[in-house]
């Protein structure tokens, strides 16, 4: 089963891991056989945000879809078991400490 | 239905009261999903409704009602092709062990409850529904029941069980027992599932009725089969002391009208013994061999309540000295709480009332009846009848039950007689 993890950073804390511990917990997923995919996003002053109209108007505004203190920092898309082994590796996620979050959700099978 | 027939369905449904719980459980191993289990269960005992009368009971009923449960299982499967792979998993399986429906030592079906509690108190199933989601398929209520137990309409219960139960098959909810080393963060949860439903059977958080003893009976049920499955875990053998040494006191705790009749005012007469001192030897058991936890503290306090002859007798320093275990263990403000009025005991209204005070900023507590009740009595006791019957008063906008607003409104007229 295909868990996408999405990891939120927290703009008012420092997140305090190192380049080596994703680089360390990237290379546990890719060893442990269950990355699909994933990315680091680039940082949130380059985001841009697009919007179609009912008569086919685009507007494109500067900065992401919503004004949260949380930013989507990047993501992984693992193939595991069951919901209790994609909440360890979310767990083992350096962005799950320090004040970030890493949301869990399935991907839709069709 | 005839007479005849209702009075035999009666019984086998009363006699698979208990096996229904492991027939689920097995099969939802079996078959990893508990729609089909649940349906599959109940055909399985209406098939049994049919056939039994007639042929006679079976020498082992719920073998026979896991077979027959099974057989049904794999013929829908069959139809459906979206659970190929599940059966062609199954298929293997049934190679295996030759299709025999294994047996436990006591006679009954493997106990796969165990995966299925920890499933229902998952902790990513949101906290209100794991009590509901035991009841259900753990104690084997109807949803019927199971609203009447929260007291919410039928169809919000269904909804809520429905999204709960789509949760655990989409998202992947494993029914699995977690390892060792994952216990102490999963056990709790599954322990503050059976006693929710416990405290909701104990103390109801509204409604005509104060108890309701039979939710309280279920919850008990629940942690006895749970100490079954887990009798080294410390907390598990608190949980149920905890449960039994307050059940125990049942029959004292409302007057002939129902009405609230508070732990120092109880007939301790009336409080059932047998069950105290199975308590009492489970307490034991709980706090020995290692580090206290909560549960267990809890036993030990309604353990010494359960022992003295009166409140006044009450070994209020060593209930103090408890609640300052547990306060370390589970620094809540409702333990506080219980804390200040066992002080009240100890050292006068006076000591009680100041800690009381000090929790008046715990936004928890604003809203909690008992805080302002607990605050009413000492207030009373100091002689401070105007500021105490304010309190009264204030307490009687927050209680739930009409047990306990009648309670308070009797406190509230010794403080404050009805001017004339």
């Amino acid at each position: 089963m295909k868990y996408m993890l999405l990891i939120y950073g927290s703009t008012d804390t420092q997140n305090a891991c190192t380049v080596e511990d994703w680089m360390a917990y990237d290379k546990e997923v890719q060893e442990a056989g269950i990355f699909v995919t994933g990315h680091s996003l680039a940082d949130l002053t380059t985001a841009t945000t697009v919007r179609v109209d009912d008569s086919g108007e685009r507007t494109v505004t500067d900065g992401p879809f919503a004004e949260t203190r949380e930013v989507l920092g990047g993501y992984y898309v693992i193939d595991v078991p069951d919901l209790d082994v994609a909440l360890d590796w979310a767990a083992r996620c350096p962005g799950a400490r320090d004040g970030g979050t890493v949301e869990v959700r399935p991907v839709a099978e069709f | 239905m005839d007479e005849r027939a209702a009075g035999t369905r009666a019984s086998v449904e009363a006699v698979f009261r208990e096996e229904r719980g492991r027939l689920l459980a097995t099969l939802v191993h079996r078959f990893g999903d508990l729609d089909l289990a649940e349906d599959v269960a109940s055909e399985a005992v209406e098939a049994a409704l049919v056939h039994w009368p007639v042929e006679g009971v079976p020498a082992r009923p719920g073998a026979w009602l896991l077979t027959t449960a099974r057989r049904k299982a794999v013929d829908r499967l069959r139809r459906d092709q979206a659970y190929a792979a599940r059966l062609a998993l199954l298929a293997a399986e049934a190679e295996r062990t030759g299709g025999a429906v294994p047996e436990e030592a006591d006679g009954g079906l493997p106990d796969e409850r165990l995966r299925l509690f920890f499933t229902c108190a998952h902790p990513a199933l949101p906290a209100a529904d794991r009590g509901a989601l035991t009841l259900r398929y753990l104690a084997g209520l109807t949803t019927q029941e199971v609203a009447r137990a929260y007291l919410v309409p039928n169809a919000t219960m269904a909804q809520r069980l429905v999204r709960a139960k789509k949760k655990i098959r989409e998202a992947r909810i494993p029914f699995r027992v977690p390892e060792p080393h994952e216990l102490p963060g999963r056990l709790p949860g599954v322990l503050q599932a059976v006693y929710s439903i416990f405290t909701e059977g104990y103390a109801a958080s509204s409604g005509p009725l104060l108890q309701r003893l039979d939710l309280a009976e279920e919850a008990v049920r629940l942690g006895r089969i749970l100490h079954r499955l887990l009798p080294a875990e410390r907390e598990v053998t608190g949980l149920l002391a905890l449960m039994l040494l307050v059940h125990a006191r049942r029959d004292a705790r409302t007057g002939p009208d129902g009405e609230l009749v508070l732990l120092d005012a109880q007939d301790r007469g009336r409080w059932d013994r047998d069950m105290i001192a199975e308590g009492e030897a489970l307490a034991v058991a709980a706090l020995t061999g290692g580090p206290p936890g909560p549960y267990g503290v809890q036993a030990a306090i309604a353990a010494l309540h359960d022992e003295a002859a009166d409140a006044a007798s009450t070994d209020w320093p060593q209930v103090v000295a408890l609640y300052d275990v547990l306060l370390a263990l589970n620094p809540s403000p409702v333990v506080a709480l219980n804390r200040a009025v066992a002080v009240a005991m100890r050292d006068g209204p006076a000591a009680g009332l100041a800690l009381l005070d000090e929790l008046a900023g715990e936004p928890r507590l604003r809203a909690y009846h008992p805080w302002v009740a607990a605050r009413a009595e000492l207030l009373h006791r100091l002689g401070r009848d105007a500021e105490a019957a304010d309190a009264y008063r204030r307490a009687l906008e927050l209680a739930g039950t009409e047990p306990e607003r009648s309670h308070l409104r009797r406190r509230l007229a010794a403080v404050a007689p009805p001017e004339r």
